[in-house]
């Protein structure tokens, strides 16, 4: 019978009943007192709904901007002790909402497959096969043999055991990448000579350069990992944006494992995993920092910057470049190159929005000047 | 100097990580991709029908997004999307596949 007192109420958020429910059952209700609460549910539900016309975009702004003038302005922070440098603050949210290409620090934190992420040894050895290495980390010496016209390569055997890797394996790396020289292991040293029969001396030292350079291992520009512990379990904390590399290795719990860098998140989650990004990331700034911005502006902007398909970032290029009219694009930014370009094309203003008819000292189209008047006239008026 | 035989803990990645390239990792298991639902053309109807709105009007999702893989999806078609919600529980979305 309780059943279906809520579900004369579904009209109201799954969220809300639930809660209705849990606390009936702990007072235990009879039927018609929950039905009394749900019609003041109900009720509050109703009143707290946005009106339509409501203009949501303008309480967003004001919303996130006030907040923002008490942000901190420029933070050189670390995010807790012996954590890699993040941004944070406003240039972070600045960063965000202009959609930047890369985030002044990418960063990846990969969380672990639960029979590692206990075990501190075993998260150690997943972080050094996630992090980048190059031949020049690995090597004692890099020396040009003038009389034999080769570079030879004296490995670092304790860093070499520390990395787990062989002798035989840089020298295969090496062959693989480097496909004008050949490769021959020696007692003490590797050799590398270019295969061409006539080269000039300038080559070698190009050729050492490229191989100071030369990718041996682990996931391409992770160029720092850092174990911590975080609520009882280890993750691994990154530099770097290469979010499709790190979910390659093996270890990793791919399910859980998130980048800063939201077009990364959309290439290789999408762009609804983008947009749940976005949020993330801005209450993370919005908390640290500890102002308090309901989420649903948040929710609003994340919404509008995804709504193309591909992220859209609040600047001229990206969302306010596409709005329809050239009035509202040109209040933005630069706006003589905007009238120019208008004028250039013959476009046209339909006036359909706000800003452009606040300009023109019209009703906007907002909250009471939405709606218009529409009548079916009957017969013909004289 | 002498060369360990055998192969080593890396080869021995590079090896797996070869294999493990043919069978990548489900999208759609991830913490931040939610459910992504082909909306059937009847319901596409209604849906229009519900908000008064075209096709056109919707937001967008490209057809090569990843969280669509495996999905047959064409240009026009309608992805109902039910995010988790901090404020709601459950919310639904929909986008529009374009090109």
């Amino acid at each position: 019978m309780v059943k279906s007192v809520y579900e004369e109420y579904n009209i109201l958020p799954q969220k809300l009943i639930d809660e209705v429910r849990d606390e009936a059952t702990a007072n235990k209700l009879k039927t018609d007192e929950i039905r009394k609460v749900l019609e003041r549910v109900k009720n509050a539900f109703d009143s707290s709904q946005v009106n339509p016309g409501e203009s949501i975009g303008i309480v967003t702004a004001e919303s996130i901007g006030e907040p923002g003038t008490q942000m901190t302005l420029n933070v050189f922070h670390f995010a807790g002790v012996a954590e890699v440098a993040v941004t944070l603050g406003l240039p972070r949210l600045i960063e965000l909402l202009d959609a930047r290409k890369e985030p002044s620090t990418p960063k990846i934190e990969v969380y672990l497959q639960k029979d590692i992420s206990k075990d501190a040894a075993a998260v150690k050895k997943v972080a050094v096969s996630i992090k980048q290495t190059k031949l020049g980390e690995l090597v004692e010496e890099f020396t040009i043999n003038m009389t034999q016209f080769r570079v030879e390569v004296y490995l670092d055997k304790k860093k070499m055991r520390d990395f787990g890797i062989s002798e035989n394996f840089v020298s295969k790396v090496i062959e693989d990448t480097l496909k004008n020289a050949s490769v021959k292991i020696n007692r003490d040293f590797i050799t590398i000579k270019p295969k061409a029969e006539q080269f000039e001396l300038k080559e070698l030292y190009q050729l050492r350069e490229k191989c100071r350079e030369l990718h041996v291992k682990g996931v391409k520009g992770i160029k720092q990992v850092l174990p911590v512990k975080r609520d009882n379990e280890f993750i691994v904390i990154c530099v770097g944006n290469s979010l499709e590399g790190v979910l390659d290795i093996e270890g990793v719990d791919c399910r859980k494992t998130v980048t800063n860098d939201i077009f990364k998140t959309e290439a290789v989650l999408g762009i609804e995993a983008a947009r749940q990004a976005i949020i993330n990331e801005a209450i993370e700034v919005i908390e640290n920092q500890g102002l308090d911005i309901d989420i649903r502006h948040i929710m609003l902007l994340a919404d509008v910057m995804t709504s193309a398909g591909s992220i859209k970032g609040i600047t001229r290029s990206g969302i306010t470049g596409e709005k329809e009219s050239v009035l509202a694009r040109a209040s933005f930014e630069t706006p003589i190159k905007h009238i120019i370009n208008a004028t250039l094309k013959g476009e046209e203003d339909k006036l359909n929005s706000v800003i452009e008819n606040v300009m023109l000292n019209q009703e906007i189209p907002v909250g009471t000047g939405l709606p218009s008047l529409i009548a079916k006239m009957r017969g013909n008026l004289k | 100097m002498e060369i360990p035989s055998g192969p080593d803990l890396y080869t021995k990645m590079v090896k797996k990580s070869a294999v493990k390239t043919e069978k990548k990792f489900d999208v759609r298991t991830h913490i931040l991709v939610p459910k992504h639902i082909k909306m059937t053309p009847e319901e596409m109807e209604e849906l229009m029908k519900q908000f008064n709105i075209d096709k056109k009007q919707l937001p967008k999702i490209k057809r090569t997004d990843p969280a669509l893989e495996g999905m047959s999806v064409e240009k026009g078609d309608i992805i109902k999307i039910v995010r988790k919600s901090p404020t709601v529980g459950e919310s639904f979305f929909y986008r529009v596949v374009v090109a």
